[in-house]
């Protein structure tokens, strides 16, 4: 694979992965709090 | 007689006559890490046992990093398996607190933007004509994250893994100085003033059920998503559950202290027996210490550039400057963040805000190393 190929694969899946996943770990911890509030502790 | 005396005294003499002239220049090297670790304070339990082993390793004949050489079995015990960082994990999700980020999750995507700088360093490597697998170990640099870049290079660019390793290290205690200028630069007055504790008033804390679920589910689905980078990940985590669970905390002490204290000492020796002259003194060193200081500036624009955006969509909510604590430099990052604000509106406490970012920056620098390798994976790149 040539160098310029793999320099943008490397940017765009790279990046907008890292971005994609933790933006859906954002919302997955929001599920989480919702699924095991604080007051249930209480 | 007298022969046998000669020949005893050049033997005395041949570490010097054996001597290369990158030899005394890595001494002088060296030297000059024990002193920025001793007398600075700078990343002082890392940078003592490299500068150490930097001069070891460059005392002519003694072959420490030969076959029989004790560096070379340290070496080969826990850097060429990719053990040791590993290990550094274990420790490092034991120190890590996520509850801030639990508390604001959308500040997650901070610490992916934090990692920006990683795969703009590989493009801008492969520019400057660095092999594919170089330009991901150069590029690793900016996930900030001394461990990281150590696996990473360990794995699939050894022959960098001194210079990878110390611009890492060195980066990430120039954070508060390389920051700063940054973040001036690309906010206004009005943005630094804003006081996300008196605009934020609903953000609510996570239980400690959800405390425990969090380290477990982002392992699950980090490591369907990315798991080449499953390693990583998973002693990250086991480190924050065994934390979190409260219920080992013998575990979760030695992990903190005992074992990641033994294992930098081991880490650090290792990365310093990298640096024998004759291969670490070349233009490629000078040209990966470069990329290593972009790869940081660039994750802190982007970090900042993110959060202004986040900024504008919440309607004035984010203040620009946890941007930069996106980054794995924990929890220097945070400090520099609360420092700044303070700078501008003495009754600004934006620390805790930072420090989620800069969990989140932690948590992200591994995902980002993960999600690269399985990429690669997927490229045909790597087996």
């Amino acid at each position: 694979m040539d160098n310029w190929t793999f320099g943008w694969t490397m940017i765009i899946v790279g990046m907008g992965g890292t971005m994609a996943t933790l933006g859906f770990f954002a919302i997955l911890m929001g599920v989480l709090k919702r699924i095991f509030p604080v007051k249930e502790e209480k | 007689m007298l022969e046998a005396i000669i020949n005893g005294v050049s033997g005395l003499g041949a570490g010097f006559a054996h001597m290369h002239w990158s030899n005394p220049v890595m001494i002088v090297v060296g030297c000059f890490l024990l002193f920025l670790g001793i007398k600075k304070d700078v990343e002082p339990m890392l940078l003592v046992p490299i500068g150490f082993g930097a001069i070891l390793v460059n005392i002519p004949l003694a072959d420490l990093m030969g076959n029989e050489g004790f560096l070379r079995t340290i070496y080969d015990m826990g850097i060429s398996n990719e053990l040791f960082p590993l290990l550094i994990f274990i420790g490092i999700g034991a120190m890590t607190d996520f509850g801030p980020l639990l508390e604001n999750p959308k500040i997650f995507l901070l610490g992916a933007a934090g990692q920006c700088g990683i795969f703009l360093t590989i493009g801008l490597a492969l520019f400057f004509g660095f092999p594919q697998l170089d330009a991901v170990a150069i590029g690793v640099i900016g996930a900030c994250d001394g461990p990281t870049a150590i696996y990473v290079t360990s794995r699939y660019a050894p022959h960098l893994l001194g210079a990878v390793s110390v611009a890492a290290y060195s980066y990430m205690s120039l954070v508060p100085v390389i920051q700063p200028p940054i973040m001036r630069l690309l906010t206004t007055k009005k943005e630094r003033s804003i006081d996300m504790n008196a605009v934020n008033k609903s953000y609510k804390p996570a239980s400690k059920n959800a405390r425990i679920a969090f380290p477990l589910a982002i392992t699950i689905i980090g490591g369907m998503i990315a798991p080449q980078g499953l390693p990583l990940l998973a002693t990250i985590m086991l480190g924050n559950l065994m934390r979190e669970s409260g219920v080992v905390a013998r575990l979760t002490k030695a992990s903190e202290n005992e074992i990641a204290n033994v294992v930098t000492l081991f880490l650090g020796i290792s990365i310093g027996a990298t640096m024998d002259g004759e291969k670490f003194l070349t233009s490629q060193t000078l040209m990966i210490l470069a990329f290593g200081f972009i790869a940081i500036c660039l994750d802190t624009v982007c970090g900042v550039l993110f959060a202004k955006l986040m900024n504008v969509m919440t309607g004035g909510k984010i203040n620009p400057l946890i941007g930069a604590a996106g980054i794995s430099a924990y929890p220097m990052a945070a400090r520099v963040v609360q420092r700044e604000g303070q700078r501008h509106n003495k009754q600004n406490f934006l620390l805790m805000h930072a420090v989620g970012a800069n969990t989140g920056g932690q948590a992200g620098s591994v995902m980002a190393a993960a999600i690269m390798l399985s990429v690669l994976k997927g490229m045909g790149i790597i087996p």
